[in-house]
């Protein structure tokens, strides 16, 4: 309690890394990540895409694709 | 696995997170719906390997992340000048005071290494557990959260205590944290 813990930034003066101003911050920085992201999550799936799959449906279409190669886990 | 219905629904479902995620690691929404589609694709073309019944979005965003990879070491340089284009992928215009905070967020996310900032938005937003977000990433999952830590820590010294010298830190983290109302 008595020893202070100097904050990461280590500037002379600068806050210390005390709890609750630092969940307050990082709340903060969580809350705008997520506001950015739901941005454009709310947007839904654009019509390219949709059409993009849809077409996928036919017949042969999968090769549209082309590659081979892998890209995703086993 | 074949490429049943119930399979393409659970893909196009995934498509509004995945281009979330493209947005946010790549900060350019044309070349983010560009990974997309290349994702998809790829996806479609590779059904095959999808194991039934796994992570079908943990799968998906592998792939996505695994092309950005390969691409992001080729376009290095075109990466600058992403803020503007991300401006224009949002339907409504942020006000004034909130864009210019959006913008000073964006531009902090994009000066952490691209390890750091993939952990974060994988945890922080996609909303993927530790043991996912490390599955996608490669790595293990104590290596993603100490990438988190480090990542949330950077932007909390960029946003918060950077500017710390010119004002003062306690005034400026007071003016912060008391006039976000």
């Amino acid at each position: 309690m008595m020893k202070e813990v100097k904050s990461q930034a280590s500037q002379p003066g600068a806050p210390r890394k005390q709890g609750g101003l630092n969940a307050e911050i990082q709340s903060r920085i969580g809350h705008q990540l997520r506001a950015m992201y739901d941005d454009v999550v709310r947007q839904g799936v654009p019509d390219r895409f949709a059409e993009l799959i849809r077409k996928l449906d036919q017949p042969g279409a999968a090769q549209a694709g082309g590659e081979t190669e892998k890209n995703g886990r086993d | 696995m074949p490429l049943t219905n119930q399979l393409r629904d659970d893909i196009l479902a995934s498509v509004p997170s995945l281009r979330a995620f493209a947005i946010s690691l790549s900060g350019n929404g044309d070349r983010a719906d560009d990974l997309v589609q290349e994702t998809l694709l790829r996806a479609i073309a590779n059904i095959d390997s999808f194991q039934p019944g796994s992570n079908l979005p943990a799968w998906l965003f592998t792939i996505l992340r695994n092309l950005f990879r390969s691409d992001y070491r080729k376009r290095r340089r075109e990466v600058e000048d992403a803020e503007g284009n991300y401006a224009k992928t949002l339907k409504t215009q942020p006000s004034q005071g909130a864009h210019l905070e959006f913008e000073e967020f964006r531009a902090a996310l994009d000066k952490l290494p691209q390890d750091q900032r993939e952990a974060l938005i994988l945890v922080g937003a996609s909303g993927f557990s530790y043991e996912d977000a490390a599955a996608i990433c490669g790595c293990a999952v104590g290596t993603i959260k100490s990438r988190v830590n480090r990542a949330r820590s950077k932007l909390s010294a960029l946003l918060y205590v950077e500017g710390a010298e010119d004002f003062g830190p306690d005034d400026t983290v007071r003016a912060v944290i008391g006039g976000n109302g």
